[in-house]
């Protein structure tokens, strides 16, 4: 198997709530250097398999079965006291509100040499020396100066900064971005999500970005995972994904979005739709997606369509779209991203 | 004077490297300009310097005989607040009762204060059981009456400074455990506290270093109230002569005079008046902490 090139593999991963259950199977695995894209709209448990890796989930969720392991370690088989020496040495996390992240009583200097301290011995004028340099790393004007500010000194965008200086400051070997620019704006979005790509450069860190923005996935991304109602429903490297979504909801998903490279509009030609809702999926058998699916079958609500891989690292949980050969595939009504080539 | 110091350095902005006023320097002037607690910090700070300097400035023992007995205040030079009944100077007894009251107020202020931190840090950061355990034992506490309980401890024991400290210190602990509580419940919902678990940060150094910095502007606010009650609670146990006899407090100074209220009403009024002023000037500090300490208003 792969899992000796893999920097992180998560497999089978069921994460369940009282009442429900967030994440089934949940099966992927991220190589180093790597970026990977979970994709899925609120709600779909992106965010939970992301803090299922860091053992974060709420007190009242936990890890129903499956395995997560980080360069072969066993992350839920240790306790919580080794739990805490992974996390920001060897996992970092960065979070969607940067407004909220930073501690606003204590300087982003303070704060930045402080997770330097925690996870490596260095006297406080070294990690401070240090906390300039991330600083710098992270393009922040005038380091040296700021870094006794306080965060309402900084904007949003400059708070996030300091937030991926904390997060790669003990040079982990996994970042995982919880939709970090979901409350930038637009320009400092790009910025953000460069400095993130910069560094994974730099540092040699894998990135596992959470987000529902496909323009940033198309950009930023190398491989995509797809989720819906707490499964993965296609794993596709981007090129393959964006050129040819093969699950029904991948290529809703894509119908959705206007392109501005290929000249579209929204004027140009109607957008297409996902009928329904995702609460749709809640207590019925089968394929969570069919009763919002164009080409639905009677064997789909029968039984939940495994995740098959087809080569290549594309792997698509729908037999309908896979079964049949490319050149006879039915034209679905929203696939708007397939039929512009 | 400081805005004219400013003024060329907002015009020259280029010369000062960053920003021009230290938030150090900020936060001052927000104490400055705040008259509720400019006031209340002046009494204060003339009532600790009286207690500082008391045995410099009446260097005979206040607990001698002096002078004839219930001198009037302005009847003789030499005593400008009259004596007692035992011809002890007023004045001086009223400048050494300082000590005792400032010295409860703070020593009780302080033992409520680490108590209640410490219970209200873990009930609100833990929750659960535990949450649930340290409240009922707080609703034990709440439920009595607090004098009661005071007047309870010290008889029990000596009644000497330190056990009327301890004993008002554990009657109060129960209000700031509450409010600490409170503090922590919400601020460990917090996003800079998920991102401390997602450092590395023991549970310890997350109470510590992220949340108490952040709980603790109500803390301070209530803690310069509980000095004033701690006072007033002192007070009351002197008064009913739960007091160290070797101790001059205002309060004992008010039960001593209670036989001639009707002949020499100075002598109870003025330590009243004592009592009444330091709890004010605390009051008005809290008040003023308040307004300061408020985020919202966060210069």
């Amino acid at each position: 198997m792969t899992a000796g090139a893999a920097l992180l593999s998560v497999d089978k991963l069921s994460v369940a709530f009282p009442g429900h259950t967030a994440v089934h199977e949940a099966s992927f695995s991220i190589s180093p250097g790597e970026t990977l894209a979970l994709v899925g709209e609120s709600g779909c448990g992106k965010s939970v398999t992301a803090f299922s890796v860091m053992r974060l989930l709420p007190p009242n969720a936990r890890v129903a079965s499956g395995r997560i392991s980080l360069e072969g370690t066993d992350l839920l088989a240790l306790s919580e006291a080794e739990m805490r020496e992974v996390r920001g040495a060897r996992v970092s996390l960065i979070q969607q509100e940067p407004m909220t992240s930073l501690n606003p009583v204590l300087s982003i200097g303070l704060q930045i040499s402080e997770v330097i301290r925690r996870h490596e011995k260095v006297s406080r004028k070294a990690a401070r020396e240090r906390a300039v340099e991330l600083l710098d790393l992270v393009s922040i004007p005038n380091a040296r100066n700021r870094i006794d500010d306080y965060p309402h000194n900084l904007s949003g965008g400059m708070r996030q900064r300091v937030m991926i200086a904390m997060a790669v400051a003990c040079q982990p070997k996994l970042l995982i971005a919880d939709e970090p620019t979901t409350a930038l704006d637009v320009t400092t979005q790009a910025q953000v999500l460069d400095l993130l790509d910069d560094l994974r450069h730099r540092l040699g860190m894998a990135v596992l970005l959470i987000t529902h923005d496909l323009g940033v996935v198309a950009q930023w991304a190398d491989r995509i995972a797809v989720m819906y109602a707490g499964r993965i429903v296609e794993q596709a490297g981007i090129e393959p994904f964006f050129a040819s979504p093969m699950h029904p909801y991948s290529r809703g998903l894509l119908g959705a979005r206007v392109d501005v490279d290929a000249d579209e509009h929204y004027g140009s030609h109607r957008l297409t739709e996902i009928p329904g809702s995702i609460a749709s999926a809640a207590g019925q058998t089968g394929c969570s997606f069919a009763p919002r699916c164009p080409v639905v079958q009677a064997a789909c609500r029968q039984a939940v369509p495994p995740l098959t891989p087809l080569g290549e690292g594309r792997a698509v949980a729908c037999p309908v779209t896979t079964s049949v050969p490319l050149a006879n595939r039915p034209s679905f009504p929203l696939s708007g991203a397939g039929a512009r080539q | 004077m400081s805005v004219q110091a400013e003024q060329p350095i907002v015009v020259t902005g280029a010369a000062a490297p960053g920003r021009a006023i230290p938030r150090r320097r900020r936060r001052l002037r927000a104490f400055l300009r705040n008259p509720t607690f400019v006031a209340g910090a002046l009494i204060l700070t003339a009532l600790v310097l009286l207690a500082l300097t008391a045995g410099l400035l009446f260097p005979a023992d206040p607990q001698d005989m002096v002078g004839t007995p219930l001198l009037w205040p302005g009847q003789d030079a030499e005593f400008p607040l009259g004596t007692d009944s035992l011809g002890r100077d007023v004045l001086a007894r009223l400048v050494y009762g300082t000590r005792a009251s400032l010295l409860v107020g703070v020593a009780a202020a302080a033992i409520g204060l680490a108590i209640g931190m410490v219970v209200g840090a873990f009930a609100g950061f833990l929750g659960g059981r535990v949450d649930a355990a340290l409240m009922r034992l707080v609703e034990l506490f709440q439920t009595t009456p607090t004098f009661i309980l005071v007047i309870v401890i010290v008889s029990i024991t000596e009644p000497t400074i330190p056990t009327i400290a301890m004993a008002i210190g554990l009657a109060s602990w129960p209000t700031v455990a509450r409010l600490v509580r409170a503090q922590f419940r919400s601020l460990r919902e917090t996003d800079f506290v998920m991102a401390a678990r997602s450092l590395g940060y023991s549970p310890l150094r997350i109470i510590v270093q992220e949340i108490l910095p952040n709980a603790l502007p109500p803390v301070i606010v209530a803690a310069s109230v509980m000095i004033a009650n701690a006072i007033l609670t002192e007070a009351g146990l002197s008064f009913l002569n739960m007091r160290d006899p070797n101790v001059i407090s205002w309060g004992g100074m008010i039960g001593d005079g209670r036989d001639q209220l009707r002949t020499a009403w100075f002598l109870t009024a003025l330590p009243g008046a004592a009592i009444a002023m330091a709890v004010l000037s605390l009051n008005l500090v809290g008040d003023g902490l308040n307004e300061i300490l408020n985020p919202r208003t966060e210069p």
